[in-house]
């Protein structure tokens, strides 16, 4: 309250410090105002139109049918205009993309029950910060992490290690979003519950997680959403691979590739060809994510 | 009456106490469990890299390290990370400063002047600029940005220095398109959103009453927002530039791709530089002596340090804002 007060003194203040200007005066700077927000606003939204532009027009001609299907190989098969493509960064980004999400979803949203139906928990505001902690640290550090608890150990990068470091990406953002899921859900509903004879665990489960599951869903997506479009994390976990495995073991415990490493390593390379892919990839990641984005938000809307 | 069942029925009825009481404490045991991981990995991101870091913080000092500007891995196997830490503060100072003000422009636009139907469109766009995945801005940024910005700034301005401002040189740097002010331009493009939804979120949570005791006192929209709004949501809106600093200082692959990577002091405006997130990512795969690796995990270290100290900063602002502001409207 006294900040409060301090607050609106200041204003006062300001008030009075302001010179007396005719009201034509004030209204022009009104109107100078909002076409001085207007058109920032513009200047601030139109790179984003002109990136997705670049992306779809320089992209479109490399997404074919081998893209699709083919592996990547090496540099000379770009060359000398042999089939190219990137079927085994997207089917190894999808392995990736879903074991981080099988490993963070059950963590995530059992950090934020926690936060949210154990509000009295000693451990809680620690929980808190150290989650907000984690959620700020650089996504490069993650990898890092997964690198030095993973890779080293196995002594070799793998999909599993990439799916690790995302799910440190993930996790933090999921507990976030669950307890701010779950805060909305008004107490009456658990006293309801407990009420009737249920067992608090029973509460939980039955009742008000499936009261917050448009919440759930749309952390859950927006931590996906984050996630894959991460590059850093899986330069050196999951480190990339022209070629598609020969078992099926080596997408959890081979190097995988991954849409926006590949990306990343597409762009730095000297080939013309491979700079389309590039772009190619791009279209394909930025479609997945807008997707993602867009499917949280009309989630969000019909709830 | 007879066909209803009595008390004694319905407590019958309900789960065995074994069912309740194991049940909660089991679930109650998992839950904690959850957030006890959670918890783990935050502390051992701090741990895992200070460890890892160690022998070349043992071999360099923990400050010796920090500002030690010989980077090389190489020859004579010397490290010191302070051209990273003065790439990584500069290239963020000047993508918030660039990004400051037309972020706070969408948020007051969106919040106080849009009619609903465009600030939700407004507020879709700035969302979805956060999600476009940094690496698809680093190759927009490589092909498309860098040449661009090459061709109509970089040259022009040093053709001009070369041939009437000889003694700028130096200062503008080679104007080869990869480098500081490349990557400063696309860190501010891609920090605007967040700093914008999180100005916008202060302004909402500015209570409707504040803005109709101004316009009571006559005062135009603008002097509303001047006056009412902006003053009460500045903590919030500092907040929110602190954690957008945040994110700049950790944004790695666009400023890895375009900051050109120059591992020595001095760096020029236009010429190449590198920062903390950049060395990390170009060298950590191709290090193969143990001190380049543990001086790259050191590097790590330092930054989660700053990135904590930012974190830390900007939620004691926000707490303060908490306080005076939201509890008691």
């Amino acid at each position: 309250m006294t900040a409060f007060n301090g607050n609106t003194t200041k204003t006062g203040s300001a008030a009075l410090a302001t010179p007396v200007l005719s009201l034509g005066r004030r209204y022009w700077r009104d109107r100078l105002m909002l076409g001085l927000l207007a058109s920032s606003t513009i200047l601030v939204l139109v790179p984003l139109f002109i990136v997705i532009a670049y992306v779809v027009v320089q992209g479109i001609g490399a997404l074919n049918w081998d893209f699709f299907t083919q592996e990547l190989g090496s540099p000379t098969r770009a060359h000398t205009g042999q089939p190219t493509g990137l079927v085994h960064t997207i089917i190894g980004t999808l392995v990736v993309d879903s074991m981080a999400l099988i490993i963070a979803v059950p963590l995530g949203i059992g950090a934020g029950v926690m936060l949210a139906e154990y509000p009295d928990h000693r451990l809680n505001p620690l929980l808190r910060l150290l989650n907000d902690t984690l959620n700020g640290m650089p996504a490069i550090l993650k990898g890092m992490l997964a690198f030095a608890l993973i890779v080293k150990p196995m002594g070799t990068f793998s999909g599993l290690a990439g799916a690790v470091a995302l799910t440190f990406v993930m996790l933090p953002i999921i507990a976030r979003a669950t307890e701010s899921a779950l805060d909305i859900i008004p107490w009456s509903i658990r006293e309801a519950g407990l009420a009737l004879g249920l067992p608090r665990w029973r509460v939980i489960l039955s009742t008000i997680i499936p009261a917050a599951k448009v919440g759930l869903v749309t952390g859950i997506l927006i931590a996906f959403a984050r996630a894959a479009g991460e590059a850093a994390p899986l330069l050196f976990t999951s480190f990339g691979n022209n070629y598609l495995p020969s078992r099926w073991t080596g997408w959890l415990f081979g190097p995988v590739d991954t849409l926006p490493q590949r990306l990343y390593s597409l762009a730095i390379s000297p080939y013309k060809q491979w700079h389309e892919m590039g772009w190619a990839a791009g279209i394909v990641l930025l479609v997945m994510v807008i997707l993602l984005f867009i499917t949280a938000r009309v989630t969000v809307r019909r709830a | 009456m007879a066909a209803a069942p009595s008390t004694y029925e319905l407590v019958r009825r309900t789960p065995p106490l074994l069912y309740r009481w194991l049940g909660d404490r089991i679930f109650a045991v998992l839950v904690t469990l959850f957030g006890l991981t959670v918890m783990g990995l935050a502390i051992s991101l701090a741990v895992v890299l200070f460890w890892e870091g160690s022998e070349a913080i043992k071999t360099f000092g923990f400050w010796g390290f920090l500002i030690g500007t010989t980077w090389d891995p190489a020859l004579t196997l010397t490290f010191g990370t302070f051209p990273f830490l003065i790439g990584t503060v500069v290239t963020s100072v000047a993508a918030l400063a660039l990004s400051f003000f037309p972020a706070l422009a969408v948020a007051i636009f969106s919040a106080e002047y849009a009619p609903r139907w465009l600030s939700h469109i407004i507020d879709a766009l700035v969302d979805l600029i956060a999600a476009v995945p940094s690496v698809v801005v680093g190759i927009w940024g490589i092909f498309v940005l860098a040449p661009w910005l090459r061709d109509h700034f970089y040259l022009p301005l040093y053709m001009w220095a070369a041939e009437s401002r000889p003694e700028l040189l130096p200062i503008i740097g080679s104007p080869m398109g990869y480098g500081m002010t490349t990557a400063v331009i696309v860190l501010a493009l891609m920090i605007v959103p967040f700093t914008a939804a999180l100005s916008r979120d202060a302004i909402r949570l500015v209570p409707k009453a504040q803005r109709e005791a101004c316009w009571a006192l006559g005062a135009t929209r603008w002097e509303v927002i001047r006056m009412a709004v902006l003053p009460y949501a500045r903590s919030g809106i500092v907040a929110g530039a602190i954690l957008s600093f945040g994110r700049a200082i950790g944004e790695t692959m666009a400023v890895a791709m375009l900051i050109g990577n120059k591992n020595t002091l001095p760096f020029d405006l236009f010429g190449p530089a590198a920062t903390m997130p950049s060395v990390i990512i170009n060298e950590f795969r191709e290090a193969v002596e143990n001190l380049h690796l543990s001086s790259l995990m050191a590097i790590g270290f330092y930054l989660f340090l700053i990135s904590l100290i930012v974190n830390l900063l900007a939620a004691y602002i926000q707490r303060k804002m908490m306080v005076a502001g939201g509890r008691s409207a």
